[in-house]
């Protein structure tokens, strides 16, 4: 006999409203549904009404962690569009942006998932570490979290050279507190025997999903968008893909916190290689046509899609998260594991749910849904097929 | 016969009982989360913090699951907070008063007052009538049944070491004439094989599992709420006081009747609170059977040890 055990809507794994509804036989999860369709905004037609230039503040908020990188991809879709040369420097800066945001995305992540495990030391030591982190985006771009440093071209704003060697020399105490993260990590028996084996992902079940960033990492694919397409100024600093092969949630903790300790080094770089230089190309308008533009956010790649009729507005804009294509991992990973170890396996992907929210069509006297994902699909078909008509094409 | 019967109530009331244990025990559940804090970084709550939880939660809405056991959701966390103000006036008449405080037989008495506690979460998330509770009380139950084996063997050791003694007042006086159990090598053995069962009985991390906010949403409390929950968190508050205590009477020498043994006898206890603190902010919570396998394992097997060194006379 099976039991529903839900997880969500509201519930203090998750931070965000979602909701996993395990089906376990006494503690061992037999099946797994996932529903989303709770905290849907609608940014993508909130963008059509936006400028160009308006766009980025509107997917920087899309996820307060990943602030950097959907603009990233956002303003690389527009210059791929529109054929645009980006100045070196502002490269370099995005590049310093957006691996300061994927250290402290991946610090908070260890924190959250140590909160998960009953073992809040590790949460606040984390959030401690992270702290740093952020007061350096501040310092840097004005602002914590979202930083409102993309624009199409290039960066709104120069970084204040007078600040790299207070900078540099924070990144060096980070050095070696994530050291001894790293050394916590794998030395505890207990963390071991908590997380290694849990929640195995087969490289074959994470191509077949999708699944992207540490998620397919950890399972010894070393797929990164920042080497495979090279973007900012990745191509122009030397640092390593990190992946290990346990395929296993201790793995994926084991990757981001080796990638913290890279992404230390390429802002060092950066920091170090930077030139001084434009750091705007000045557009003026944006030609008719389509692009797209992806950015490695800390989850995995980011991908965005932008349409121009050569107006001031996209006429079409589309944003895909990570974890989209992470989430439904769960059904091959947490399947025939225990409740206790199910909670961490959810959180192992990163997961963050506002940025996957996608529209559904429910009944509200039986709470069923009332329309699948075809149906929509052919919705949306015969409204383009009417509206043609109508407009007389 | 009335006289002796108001001391007895008296004595279960006030002092060593429920008032004096709630104040201690509130008191000491501050020492935990301040040290926590300060541990990770955080400032901490003030003294009077878990005073006031209590007191807000008394005055807030008790709700009743529908489809629940009333009798029993309502019952249960009495059940829990007499079974800890019980154990709580021996073990207190008992190190006061020495040998003449306890009965015979009233350590193998404790030994059962000391799982009402347990037992009451168990009862109270059963009749919730919630799938996360019933988990809760499941986990709770195999957890009991993992911790209590080694425990009841380690009690065997201040036992066969004073001749079978089964009172705690002759226990204390034999540890008065002879030096403390924990003196000799079994008693160590006995302490550090105990140590963990102390920290499954107290419900903190590692062993949290039936409470784990993070997976089951607080577990067997889920449904709780207003009064009962704050009896329940009194309880476990209590326990923070009663449990340590009854090792150091049991095990450690107890508080001896002049003021230095006292104060000695305030710190063993302490140390054993500090270090219970510490172990909870140092682990992750384990997995249940994991739990139940240390505790049959390693732990059974140390506290067989520590009763063979007792058979043994060392």
């Amino acid at each position: 006999m099976t039991t529903i055990v839900p997880i969500g809507p509201f519930h203090p794994l998750l931070e965000e409203p979602e909701l996993f509804r395990l089906h376990v036989d006494g503690e061992t999860v037999v099946d797994i549904e996932v529903e989303i369709g709770w905290n849907h905004r609608g940014i993508e037609k909130i963008c059509e009404t936006k400028t160009f230039d308006q766009v980025p503040f509107v997917v920087e908020r899309i996820c307060g962690i990943c602030s950097a990188c959907h603009p990233t991809a956002y303003v690389q879709a527009v210059e791929d569009l529109a054929d645009i040369e980006v100045p070196e420097r502002a490269l370099y800066i995005r590049s310093v942006i957006t691996e300061l945001e994927r250290l402290h995305s991946h610090l908070l992540w260890l924190g959250l998932a140590g909160h998960f495990l009953g073992y809040n030391t590790v949460f606040m030591w984390a959030w401690k570490y992270r702290e740093p982190v952020l007061d350096i985006c501040e310092e840097l771009t004005g602002n914590r979290n979202n930083y409102a440093m993309l624009k199409v071209g290039g960066v709104r704003r120069d970084l204040d050279e007078s600040l790299f060697p207070s900078v540099l020399e924070r990144m060096d105490d980070l050095d070696k507190h994530l050291n001894m993260l790293v050394g916590a990590v794998t030395d505890d028996p207990v963390l071991h025997a908590r997380l290694k084996g849990v929640g195995i992902l087969t490289p074959e079940a994470a191509r077949a999903y999708g699944a992207l960033g540490p998620t397919v990492r950890a399972s010894g694919i070393p797929i990164d968008v920042r080497r495979d397409h090279p973007y900012a100024a990745y191509d122009l600093v030397d640092w390593d893909v990190i992946s290990v092969d346990s395929c296993d949630v201790y793995g994926r903790a084991v990757v981001r916190l080796l990638e913290c300790l890279e992404s230390v080094k390429i802002i060092r770089r950066c920091l170090d290689q930077m030139r001084p230089g434009e750091i705007d190309s000045g557009v003026k308008e944006i030609p008719p046509g389509e692009g797209i533009g992806h950015a490695e956010a800390p989850r995995g790649e980011t991908f965005h899609y932008v349409r121009s009729d050569g107006t001031n507005r996209p006429i079409r804009h589309k944003a895909r998260a990570p974890t989209y294509m992470n989430l439904p991992t769960c059904r091959a990973t947490t399947v025939g594991e225990s409740i206790t170890d199910a909670t961490i396996i959810l959180a192992s992907v990163d997961p963050c749910y506002s940025c996957t929210e996608r529209m559904g069509v429910y009944d509200a006297s039986t709470g069923q849904k009332a329309l699948d994902g075809k149906q929509l699909i052919k919705l949306s078909q015969e409204k383009t097929r009417q509206l043609r008509e109508e407009m007389g094409e | 016969m009335t006289a002796n019967f108001f001391i007895a109530l008296l004595r279960f009331l006030i002092f060593p009982g429920l008032l004096f244990t709630a104040v201690v025990g509130l008191v000491m559940s501050w020492l935990d989360r301040k040290v926590t804090a300060r541990v990770q970084w955080r400032v901490g709550p003030p003294f009077l913090q878990p005073f006031y939880d209590i007191v807000k939660l008394l005055g807030k809405e008790v709700i009743v699951p529908a489809g629940g056991s009333r009798m029993a959701f309502l019952g249960a966390p009495l059940v829990g907070l007499a079974g800890a103000t019980l154990a709580a006036t021996l073990i207190g008449t008992a190190a006061i008063y020495g040998g003449g405080g306890g009965f015979r037989g009233d350590i193998i008495i404790l030994l059962y007052l000391l799982v009402l506690p347990s037992l009451a979460v168990i009862l109270g998330g059963a009749a919730s009538k919630n799938p996360l509770a019933s988990v809760g009380a499941s986990r709770e139950m195999k957890l009991l049944m993992g911790y209590e084996l080694p425990f009841i063997l380690v009690m065997l050791v201040p036992i066969i070491q004073s001749g079978g003694m089964l009172s705690l007042g002759n226990l204390l006086s034999f540890q008065a004439q002879h030096g403390s159990f924990a003196a000799s090598l079994s008693g160590v053995v006995a302490l550090v094989a105990v140590l963990p069962c102390l920290q499954a009985k107290l419900a903190l991390v590692p062993f949290d599992q039936a409470e784990a906010e993070t997976e089951i949403m607080g577990g067997a409390l889920i449904e709780y709420s207003g009064a009962p929950l704050a009896v329940f968190k009194l309880t476990k508050a209590m326990m923070l006081f009663t449990a340590p205590m009854f090792l150091v009477v049991v095990l450690w020498g107890g508080f001896g009747q002049t003021l230095g043994s006292a104060l000695l006898g305030i710190g063993k206890y302490v140390a054993l609170l500090v270090l219970v603190i510490l172990l909870r902010n140092t682990n992750p919570r384990v997995k249940i059977k994991h739990a139940v396998r240390f505790f049959w394992g390693p732990v059974t097997a140390l506290a067989l040890i520590a009763v063979l060194l007792a058979l043994v006379g060392v």
